[in-house]
């Protein structure tokens, strides 16, 4: 034993305090996680450093990245034009790997508007939005975005009109999607860091929409 | 097991989605089975998932975008008719809609 | 086998598009460090063809409809990266066996187990 774990300081070999998150009992998954780590490492198959990287690489990735991919299409009408035509290959000029076969932009309008679900999975930009929210990946969401989507978006508060097509993307296989939304009125002038800070990352899924 | 696909389906031609119901790891959604929608795009080849699942070589198959309204899927419940529903489908599960 | 779309023989639980469901609970939270390995270990193993995101899916949809309701996202993902890894060869179940109990030995907690790591 490295150290009284009933010690009120708590420290770690290095001297440091555990994560919050580090302090709770072993549970069974997380023995399985490390023992799998541990093995992984001890085979060749990765590094402990490989993994930190990893680890480190996702935290970076947010909506943010989503978010300034899509206030360059609103000031930047060639850019728009690429990003639609090949979702993978211009988010690569943005330094944005996609890590699906492609990704697919599809742009809401005054006629349609785009919402994104994966019924199978939970399949998700993750490269362009970070780790998808909790509800993206349950029950309740996968099942009823295909059946009845303006019901869904109504409960997150996306009341739309008759005379607008509702446009359902069941991502369920090798594409990612990510929904360009309309730049809504009262921006005009605005920069591009000021346009980004108004995308959220559930108007980049489709349940919800920009406000300025 | 690498030989290519079929010949690739016209954007826009009608399509028609098997009904069928194997067991293991198939990529076409139940709710769109045995429904007809049209080909919105072609997105190329790629290995079969329902083979590299199980950890054995796939043969390159296309994949498609097919889009359906709420009214082929859903019939006459479906509100409104007139939204429409893309979904990625591989072209095993495809069949013309002459087929019966 | 035909079937019709009306007819449920051979419809597999993850499938689940259509069905009637309950309000969506909008509630999020943050990943703790060892959800944040478990996302690591399957992109990195993933990456160098020990197995396919296609075999993870395989492995979720093989565990059932309790693993989902009872067990967190990233439990059920460790549990299918296990099985796949063991499927490719990468490691024994023997050897893991093995490897587990050496870790709960280490200590109580995550962090002691995890060597404070």
């Amino acid at each position: 034993m490295p150290h009284d774990h009933h010690d009120h300081d708590h420290l770690s070999p290095s001297g440091h305090p555990y994560r919050e998150d580090q302090d709770g009992p072993l549970s069974y998954h997380q023995q399985m996680e490390i023992a799998v780590r541990e093995l992984l490492v001890e085979k060749g198959v990765t590094t402990k450093a490989e993994i930190a990287a990893q680890i480190t690489a996702m935290d970076n990735r947010s909506p943010a990245i989503g978010a300034s991919i899509v206030a360059k299409a609103w000031t930047d009408a060639d850019f728009k034009a690429r990003l639609l035509a090949s979702g993978s290959a211009t988010c690569a000029e943005m330094d944005v790997p996609v890590e699906a076969m492609e990704l697919i932009v599809v742009e809401n309008t005054p006629d349609t508007h785009n919402v994104v679900v994966c019924t199978l999975c939970s399949c998700y930009p993750r490269n362009i939005l970070g780790l998808p929210p909790d509800w993206y990946k349950q029950r309740e969401y996968r099942s009823r975005a295909v059946r009845e989507p303006r019901k869904v978006l109504s409960e997150f508060g996306l009341d739309l009109a008759d005379d607008v097509r509702v446009q359902v993307h069941d991502s369920t296989a090798d594409m990612r999607y990510l929904v360009l939304p309309m730049r809504p009125e009262g921006t005009k002038g605005w920069s591009e860091d000021q346009l980004a800070a108004i995308v959220g990352r559930d108007s980049m899924i489709g349940a919800a929409v920009p406000q300025a | 097991m690498t030989e290519t696909s079929s010949p690739a389906i016209a954007t826009g031609a009608p399509v028609r989605l098997k009904s069928i119901a194997p067991p293991g790891h198939v990529r076409c959604p139940w709710y769109l089975r045995g429904k007809t929608g049209v080909i919105e795009r072609d997105l190329g080849l790629t290995g079969n998932p329902e083979t590299l699942a199980y950890g054995v070589e796939a043969q390159q198959i296309r994949l498609y975008r097919v889009r359906f309204t709420m009214k082929d899927i859903w019939g006459d419940d479906a509100d409104p008719a007139s939204d429409t529903l893309d979904a990625e489908i591989f072209e095993n599960w495809l069949e013309p809609t002459h087929a019966s | 086998m035909t079937n019709s779309a009306t007819a449920d023989a051979g419809r597999r639980w993850h499938d689940m598009g259509g069905d009637p469901a309950g309000q969506i609970n909008r509630d999020e939270h943050d990943y703790a460090l060892w959800e944040k390995r478990v996302d690591a270990l399957m992109v990195i193993a993933s990456k160098k063809k020990h197995f396919t995101v296609d075999g993870l899916r395989r492995v979720l949809e093989d565990m059932g409809p309790e693993a989902f309701e009872t067990m967190t996202y990233y439990e059920r993902w460790i549990h299918s990266i296990t099985q796949n890894l063991m499927e490719g060869g990468v490691f024994t179940p023997a050897e893991l066996g093995d490897k587990m109990a050496e870790v709960a030995a280490r200590g109580a907690s995550y962090g002691e187990a995890s060597l404070g790591d």
